[in-house]
């Protein structure tokens, strides 16, 4: 940190955050206030954790002392035995997998169509597209689910991935990411005798990967944690998806909150790995796509 | 190798603005052609049409004696190297240049073997395994300059490719074009804004403009052509380092055909022009004249012509000195002189420039007004 003003421009005011005291006690506040912050995020977090290591009857305690008088870490053994919490878990795996596979696939796809090719009413279909992101998803729940009962995938995985395959808001994240990529890389291209496949392919997707990574991560996420169109459309045990699993304790067993605590810890660790090792993408997609004049 | 025929080509954008107007001409299998103008004449346009990047509206492009109107760009057997070099980032520099060839299925071995005959030719062999955000700018145009040749197209497309380029480089490289072409004689295309790239590069120069609402050719000819003899001012104005110097007048005939402007310029035109200027006596006309035509003492054909100016700046050169100077009704004036001759240069003095008349023009009223000396044909 530099005290150093330029000579050159002696009048100009100086950066607060350049240097001198003022700028240190700015830097104090600052450090405090997100320092207040952190805690109201990890509070929650904590008592969580504390809650899943507690007896069902200690829960209440809990509140006024701050800290179970047992700890129970069998809650989390229970929660394997009580109900088949691994086929929870590979079905909210295979579920959120082959979504977000698919997923990328048609987005990426159409952002392809949307962006790189010229064809007539292009713009006006994408914003039709677009437009399905303003119907609240909750207006279309029934005929969703009418469909796909005509279609003869209720109760079935293909009813969970199918209608998870398609995103607006993937195409358009996707289309935005392709913009920014130089159109005359397309036209080198197909003067080196690529034809749109081999362009998708070998050029605008290697170059759209960060975009694809932030998709994917979205989109993961979005259908790991997904709970009231799984509940609705699926009622054998062995198709139930975590989230929806999770009621299990609510209903069978009374409300048996240490355990539902206990099983959504044991959910949460897969999306924060993805999280931790994906994190520099996600952080570079999104500034990617924000940073686009 | 191959030439190129456009005919009558006309590119319309959304059926309203016309970006090219009948578009004509002849390349020679071998022909480094020059397309040059001022940004929206419809050059770069042109070249899109030809590579197959734009469609043509009207009339006609052949490459090798086969119509291309509506064949996809691959097909055409061309190469183009674009202004921002277009490399794909994400692949190395052989990749870059393999790609091509890598697409028309050529054997493993002949794809190395031309790739590293195009870059030793560039002197880019220690590159081959970087990325192009690894390469400085001239490096990039190499690369895409290897991109065009490991092809070995019919013909080579350049737009505007040393634009990106600062000074030194832009001549250096210049200089690499012009000798690749001189080795390989492929028919190329070559667009730029650049009126000293047109000159150093073209067999022909295309000069295009912009000024009528439609981007058209003005005049195609040999580089000494177009700068000595412009068929109308904007071509005149156009080429040249140093602008052409314009001033307004008259065309009288006093034992001889003079022009004359008051006050003070009544200058004779050389005989041999007489007889096609005889139309226009008494008409407005535009006198124009290089400011290297003008000199301390009579040269060239001079014939005792001069015009007496106030000079107000004077810009050393090196081998020449940019000497401004105004008339007396303020109109601004450059000479380009000699300095060898001398070390200094009178300012803010009256001095007599003497004016070698072949390289002096008589233009129609107008930017785009037809010279009177040489007409189009």
């Amino acid at each position: 940190m530099s005290n150093v003003t330029p000579k050159t421009k002696p009048q100009e005011g100086r950066d607060p955050m350049e240097g001198g005291s003022g700028a240190t006690v700015l830097r104090v506040i600052t450090f405090i206030g997100l320092v207040l912050l952190g805690v109201t995020f990890v509070v929650p977090f904590a008592f969580q954790v504390l809650v899943s290591l507690s007896t069902v009857a200690d829960v209440d305690l809990l509140t006024q002392t701050g800290f179970p008088p047992a700890l129970r870490p069998e809650n989390y053994a229970d929660v394997f035995r009580q109900v088949p919490f691994g086929k929870y878990f590979f079905n909210s795996f295979f579920v959120a997998g082959w979504a977000t596979l698919l997923q990328v696939i048609t987005c990426s796809m159409a952002a392809y169509a949307f962006s790189r090719i010229q064809w007539p009413g292009r713009d006006k279909v994408f914003l039709l597209y677009l437009a399905t992101l303003m119907v609240p998803g909750v207006v279309l729940m029934v005929p969703n689910f009418v469909i796909i009962l005509r279609l003869g995938m209720f109760d079935d995985y293909t009813g969970l991935i199918i209608p998870a395959a398609f995103s607006a808001y993937g195409t358009f994240l996707l289309r935005q990411f392709m913009l920014t990529i130089p159109s005359s890389l397309d036209e080198a291209a197909s003067i080196d005798g690529a034809g749109h496949w081999r362009i998708f392919t070998q050029v605008i997707l290697p170059l759209a990967r960060p975009g694809i990574i932030v998709l994917a991560i979205f989109a993961f996420l979005f259908n790991y944690n997904s709970f009231f169109w799984p509940l609705i459309l699926t009622k054998s045990e062995n198709l139930r998806v975590l989230p929806v699993g999770l009621l299990q304790f609510d209903s069978t067993y009374g409300s048996e909150t240490p355990k539902i605590m206990a099983a959504s810890l044991m959910a949460m660790i897969p999306p924060v790995i993805l999280f931790l090792l994906l994190q520099k993408y996600l952080v570079r997609g999104i500034q990617l796509g924000a940073v686009k004049g | 190798m191959a030439r190129v025929v456009l005919k009558d080509v006309v590119k319309v954008y959304d059926r309203k603005v016309r970006a090219v107007e009948d578009f004509s001409l002849d390349i020679a299998d071998g022909e480094f052609v020059v397309f040059v103008g001022p940004s929206g004449c419809g050059k770069s346009t042109t070249l899109r049409m030809i590579a197959g990047l734009e469609q043509i509206t009207e009339g006609t492009i052949a490459i090798d004696e086969r119509i291309v109107n509506d064949v996809h760009p691959k097909d055409r057997d061309i190469a183009m190297v674009f202004q921002n070099y277009a490399l794909y980032p994400h692949m190395s520099v052989y990749k870059n240049m393999a790609f091509g060839l890598m697409l028309r299925k050529l054997p493993r071995q002949e794809i190395r073997e031309r790739v590293q005959e195009a870059a030793r030719m560039l002197g880019i062999e220690p590159l081959l395994e970087r990325k192009p955000k690894q390469l400085s700018g001239g490096q990039r145009q190499r690369v895409a300059l290897g991109r065009a040749i490991v092809r070995e197209p019919k013909v080579f497309l350049f737009d505007e490719p040393l634009s990106n380029l600062d000074a030194k480089l832009r001549v250096t490289t210049r200089t690499e074009i012009k000798r690749l072409h001189q080795r390989l004689k492929t028919t190329t295309i070559y667009v730029t804004h650049d009126q000293e790239e047109a000159m150093t590069l073209g067999d022909r120069i295309v000069v295009m403009s912009a000024g009528r609402g439609v981007g058209r050719v003005e005049q195609v000819d040999t580089p000494l052509g177009v700068y000595r003899k412009p068929v109308n001012r904007f071509v005149g104005a156009f080429l040249g380092r140093t602008p052409m110097n314009f001033l307004e007048g008259k065309l009288v005939d006093d034992g001889g055909i003079h022009f004359q402007r008051d006050p003070g310029f009544h200058i004779r035109m050389l005989g041999e022009y007489e007889e096609q200027l005889r139309r226009h006596v008494g008409k407005e006309v535009v006198f124009g004249f290089r400011p290297s035509a003008m000199s301390e003492g009579p040269t060239g054909r001079n014939e005792g012509q001069s015009v007496t100016l106030n000079t107000v700046l004077v810009e050393p050169l090196g081998r020449n000195m940019d000497v401004s100077c105004r008339t007396d009704d303020d109109i601004h004036i450059v000479a380009r002189i000699d300095s060898d001759a001398r070390s200094e240069f009178p300012v803010g003095e009256k001095v007599t420039f003497y004016l070698d008349m072949d390289h002096t023009h008589v233009f129609e009223p107008g930017e785009f007004g037809n010279n009177l000396l040489h007409p189009p044909s």
